[in-house]
């Protein structure tokens, strides 16, 4: 069965998809929060300032969140969704939990990544810094591996996503998409 | 300054090259030039989180935010219409209970937006945003306003045909789509290097809605019907809860 292909989010999207409050799956100054944080670049290595990033993630049990409340959020329940743009230096941030796995698995967040320009939406992990065996990281070049893996920071974590060019960001399709 | 004839000859030599998903290197649309990966996607299996999609509920949501119509104080201009479909996922399955969020230009073809310098009018009663969840058939329907074609700056003098922006999600994380719906017949269809950027006609026919008399408001709305097929889910129903 075909199924419908995407489309760029184009210029305007800050109309539609960003909202108050969707970078923040905890309160910042959350006494576990952390800050996930980074810049999306281009091939030519200049920020992209209208792209849009979405964050998915279990929560630090490693359980994956099945609770509503993303959009309008309580301040207690965590959701494990979110989303934010980029500003005009193509920073993101977002104000969240360490997330767990199984045991013997390597954390990772899941992260969609929409911008002007992009003609379709990019899926790419950001892993915690660790030491488990992973099947995806280790089926990589270092070179190619270092783009996933989160940088450890006294207040959390950075994670640089670069579309293209030197350092390019591994993306990823899964087995039922056609490309 | 490059033409809508120059673009014409790059949309043809394309053409056809690039499957049923959009090309991420399309140079007819010049912004993608320094935004696409160059490197193949690399194929996994999802695992996790991956293996679920967010979940949003009646409390994010407004009913109210499903009718573009009644978001300010006065009638929006323009022509209304009713859009309505069924959000599906690869299997034919319906969607329930799912996120559904749609952005647009006004009927002049302006959008609520300080980056959009179109010099046509915004409408004081028309802000073009709207969301709601799916139902348990899967169905989700808006009121709203028929979109104007208007003007960007890829080449000399081009337009885009009229669209509306929607965004969903599925069951699985992999699911995820934002698209744009666009109406029947729209003579910029064929110049448009967006809705081209998927160069296999049968795929663009899928982004295209249909007039459907059946879904018109009698003495309101005019109405277009537009189901959504989302990729296949990767949970077996063992796993579905």
């Amino acid at each position: 069965m075909s199924f419908a292909p995407g489309q760029t989010v184009g210029p305007f999207f800050h109309l539609g998809l960003p909202y108050e409050g969707g970078n923040l799956l905890v309160p910042a100054g959350h006494p576990d929060g952390v800050r996930l944080h980074g810049r999306v670049f281009d091939g030519q290595g200049a920020g992209v300032p209208d792209a849009l990033i979405e964050l998915w993630q279990a929560d630090p049990s490693g359980q994956v969140p099945r609770a509503t409340g993303s959009i309008r959020r309580d301040g207690y329940t965590f959701t494990g969704w979110g989303r934010t743009q980029t500003d005009g230096d193509g920073h993101y941030w977002f104000s969240t939990l360490l997330p767990g796995a199984d045991p013997g698995r390597r954390p990772f967040f899941a992260v969609t990544v929409f911008a002007r320009g992009l003609t379709d939406r990019l899926f790419t992990r950001a892993y915690l810094p660790g030491d488990e065996p992973d099947p995806l990281l280790d089926g990589l070049e270092p070179d190619r591996r270092v783009t996933l893996i989160t940088t450890r920071e006294e207040r959390g974590l950075l994670f640089d996503i670069h579309l293209q060019g030197e350092g390019e960001t591994v993306f990823l399709s899964y087995p039922r998409q056609a490309r | 300054m490059t033409t809508q004839a120059d673009i014409n000859r790059e949309i043809a030599e394309l053409r056809g090259s690039g499957g049923p998903q959009p090309r991420r290197d399309y140079p007819p649309y010049r912004s993608s030039m320094l935004r696409y990966p160059t490197r193949d996607l690399h194929q996994v299996d999802p695992e996790g989180v991956e293996l679920w999609a967010p979940c949003f509920g009646a409390a994010d949501i407004d009913d109210h935010e499903a009718d573009l119509t009644v978001q300010r104080s006065g009638e929006p201009l323009g022509e209304r219409i009713v859009v309505t479909g069924r959000v599906l996922d690869g299997d034919g399955r319906p969607v329930r209970h799912q996120l559904v969020e749609i952005w647009q230009a006004n009927a002049s073809g302006r959008y609520w937006h300080q980056r959009d310098q179109h010099p046509a009018p915004l409408d004081p009663n028309f802000i073009g945003a709207g969301r709601c969840l799916t139902d348990g058939d899967g169905v989700y329907t808006f009121q709203t306003i028929k979109p104007g074609a208007y003007p960007w700056r890829n080449h000399d003098n081009a337009w885009r045909p009229a669209h509306i922006h929607f965004s969903l999600f599925g069951t699985d994380f992999t699911q995820r789509l934002v698209t744009q719906m666009y109406f029947p017949g729209d003579p910029l269809f064929d110049l448009d290097p967006i809705y081209q950027s998927v160069t296999d006609a049968k795929a663009r026919e899928m982004l295209v809605a249909s007039y459907d008399h059946s879904v018109t408001a009698p003495e309101r709305s005019l109405g277009y019907r537009w189901d959504i097929i989302l990729s296949g889910t990767h949970r077996t129903p063992l796993e579905e809860s």
